[in-house]
């Protein structure tokens, strides 16, 4: 749900980093924040555990510039991974424009992608939307670990609907921003159809 | 809703800026805030200049969501009201036509009491003009004036800011 005030001439999109727990969400985030112009973004707020896991969620604003003549911020969000915490994950979906799958390529962690995939889809359709119809982009992360499955069987099993797919190392930043500049496109792609 | 966009216009903008300033002038206030339920901040007025307002709208959109939910757990509607009291600033926090947050900060020129009061009246001034705002929202965009600037944005547009 974008929020487009004319009277500040602003438009605000929401994404949110969807994933299993340690898959690399709030490593994209952090990357983002390092590596923008002090200008273009907001404080980082982290509402983690004292063991630095995302207990509610990451929050991160971002201005992209004029667009229109309309400043375009993104509101980036990721939600807590961990399995436990769906009630929160139901709550930062609210207003979503668009979504940012961060799987975990290591083969053991297979199981947890697709469990949360499946958990998403059940969140979304909860609240009215379709992972079908929302702006969504697939990032397979942690590419470099020995462990990682081939990109074309992570494909096969996590590729939802024909969404673009990016190999990342969010830890080094790999990634990070081909797969926020495509969800963002897709967003005001989105915006441009009026719904 | 899914899928409805929520569009605000100069002419509501300018409408929930007096209730607020006048709200704030009669709660002796520091700061008014209104936000959105998905944290987008609407409009504020007050000392803000020592307040980071985007961080502020999302939390206080994170602390209500939570606080809903809390809620319905234990069999109940809403807490239609939050209070958090500081050393020095309080923060009174409520819900308005069960779609934006009203955020209040004062500190010891006022009072708990005084600013429930004032709220409660101005809330209901608010969710008079947020329900034009929402209607607004819902109808086609055309209904905007001058028409929607988005209809035309360009792939030249959108790859224009991402070009560094």
């Amino acid at each position: 749900m974008t929020f487009i005030n004319y009277a500040a001439r602003e438009i605000n999109c929401k994404i949110v980093y969807y994933g299993p727990g340690l898959g690399g969400k709030t490593t994209n985030i952090k990357y983002v924040y390092e590596k923008t112009n002090p200008n273009s973004k907001g404080k980082l707020i982290s509402l983690a555990t004292e063991t630095d896991r995302t207990l509610f969620f990451d929050f991160l604003p971002l201005d992209l510039g004029e667009i229109r003549g309309f400043r375009t911020r993104f509101h980036l969000y990721t939600v807590p991974g961990q399995v436990f915490y769906d009630a929160s994950r139901k709550l930062i979906l609210k207003g979503v424009d668009g979504i940012v799958f961060v799987a975990d390529s290591q083969a053991a962690r297979m199981e947890a992608n697709l469990e949360s995939l499946r958990n998403l889809d059940l969140n979304l359709k909860e609240q009215g939307y379709d992972l079908r119809a929302i702006p969504y982009v697939l990032q397979l992360n942690k590419r470099d670990l020995p462990s990682a499955l081939p990109v074309e069987e992570m494909k096969r099993q996590l590729i939802r609907k024909g969404e673009p797919v990016f190999d990342a190392v969010a830890s080094k930043g790999t990634g990070v921003f081909e797969t926020l500049k495509t969800i963002a496109k897709m967003v005001l792609l989105e915006l441009r159809k009026g719904r | 809703m899914p899928g409805t966009d929520l569009v605000l216009h100069e002419e509501e903008f300018t409408k929930i800026r007096d209730v607020i300033s006048r709200l704030r002038a009669e709660c002796n206030a520091k700061v008014v805030f209104l936000v959105d339920k998905n944290g987008q901040q609407i409009a504020a007025i007050g000392e803000l200049s020592a307040i980071d307002t985007t961080a502020l709208a999302s939390l206080a959109a994170g602390n209500v969501a939570a606080t809903d939910s809390l809620a319905r757990l234990i069999g109940e509607k809403e807490f239609s009201v939050l209070f958090h009291e500081g050393e020095r600033d309080n923060l009174h926090i409520s819900v308005v036509g069960g779609r934006v947050i009203l955020v209040v900060i004062f500190d010891e020129r006022s009072s708990l009491g005084l600013v429930r009061l004032r709220v409660k009246k101005g809330s209901t001034e608010l969710a008079a003009i947020l329900d034009v705002m929402l209607k607004k929202s819902a109808s086609p965009r055309k209904a905007a004036a001058g028409g929607s600037p988005f209809a035309e944005i360009t792939d030249e547009d959108i790859d224009k800011l991402f070009s560094d």
